[in-house]
């Protein structure tokens, strides 16, 4: 598992999954391209892509994290009533409830501080809430997906889970952005 | 454990990260509004913009974790005047992996946009720009993250659970920022096409 501590060896093991990645994260790059008119006129909005997305990619990588240790601790079971499954996705799905609205309300005060707004702060924050909480639950779902389908095919959950949770995650961020922009800016 | 205390303690462990990414993350997305001109003279630019982000992250959140496993196995110690070999060529292959996937993903936006029929700017300044950016975010990157490892187990700190919130908040910030910079870099060596 260790790689040796030489430039090639850590390319070797590294640049193909960068490359994949990359390609993953060129699909949310062109969906911002296509909603790139609606970002330019409204300046909150477009404060608004790398925190969603970060934010997403975070709520998964931590899930992602904890589910790990709890599965190597031999502690988690994949049912749906097992505590430490739900506990943690309960945890989320609060955590993205409380941010997101403070995600909302920063970017539009940040934004009418360094120039000006063109949607009220109500909007802001319906937008950031309404992204959150969807993601929340995607971050869930596509966090124990990955992580069952490694448990099945016996990969180490650290290596595999993290990176491919947090870059769907970030797809995920744009996508959704998109679809509450949509339907609260129109 | 029942789920509620599950639950509890998950939240109360997540929360300071995700508040301190949360700050790198508006930070990042005032620079990124403070850029429409930019966006606008260089078509295609924001397509780029999250492969760029989620490169950093990848590439010095990787370096960062391997950091901290070499400091837990008594690999490296923790400081620069001490580094070997072992450590620049970590360092020096997260340089070149940054920057050969930022200049794989310019390339790739432009061929893509380009069978779309979209507008896009010229290859050269495209790839110029993530040229640039990874450049100057790579040594910013490798700084933050060499200080903040080091700093953090000199005072006793876990590095692995510094490494996640310190390369998510400052590969944002810092990752906009040279894009910025990059572009205007660019501009000015008369790349604007």
């Amino acid at each position: 598992m260790a790689t040796d501590w030489t430039v090639r060896a850590i390319t070797r093991a590294m640049l193909p999954v960068l490359l994949a990645l990359t390609l993953i994260e060129l699909f949310s790059g062109l969906v911002l391209g296509g909603f790139e008119e609606d970002l330019l006129r409204s300046p909150s909005l477009l404060v608004l892509v790398p925190v969603t997305i970060g934010t997403a990619g975070n709520l998964g990588s931590i899930l992602a994290a904890r589910l790990s240790t709890s599965f190597h601790l031999g502690t988690l079971s994949f049912a749906p009533d097992d505590d430490e499954l739900v506990g943690n996705a309960v945890a989320t799905v609060a955590l993205a409830l409380t941010v997101f609205p403070v995600i909302g309300a920063g970017a539009w005060l940040l934004t009418a501080l360094v120039g000006s707004t063109r949607l009220p702060v109500t909007t802001v924050i319906a937008v950031a809430v309404a992204a959150g909480a969807a993601l929340a639950v995607l971050a869930v779902v596509v966090t124990l997906v990955t992580t069952f389908v490694a448990y099945r095919f016996g990969l180490d959950p650290d290596d595999v889970v993290i990176p491919v949770v947090t870059n769907v995650c970030d797809v995920l961020g744009v996508l959704v952005l998109f679809g509450a922009i949509r339907l609260f800016v129109g | 454990m029942t789920v509620r205390e599950v639950a509890v303690r998950a939240y109360r462990e997540a929360l300071p990260a995700l508040g301190a990414s949360l700050v790198g993350g508006l930070i990042a997305g005032v620079v990124l509004g403070g850029m429409r001109a930019e966006l606008r003279a260089v078509p295609g630019l924001l397509v780029l913009v999250p492969a760029l982000l989620a490169t950093r992250g990848n590439v010095y959140g990787s370096f960062g974790a391997r950091l901290a496993t070499a400091l837990h196995q008594g690999l490296i110690e923790p400081r620069i005047s001490e580094a070997d070999r072992r450590f620049a060529a970590a360092a020096t292959a997260a340089l070149a992996n940054g920057i050969l996937t930022s200049l794989f993903a310019a390339v790739a936006v432009f061929v893509i946009l380009t069978t779309l029929g979209e507008r896009v700017a010229p290859l050269p300044t495209l790839v110029g720009v993530a040229l640039v950016a990874g450049i100057l975010s790579g040594v910013a990157l490798t700084a933050v993250v060499v200080s903040v490892v080091f700093a953090g187990y000199r005072k006793g700190h876990n590095p692995d659970t510094l490494v996640g919130p310190v390369v998510t908040t400052t590969g944002d910030v810092f990752g906009m920022l040279f894009l910025l910079t990059a572009v205007r870099v660019v501009f000015a060596l008369g790349g604007g096409g």
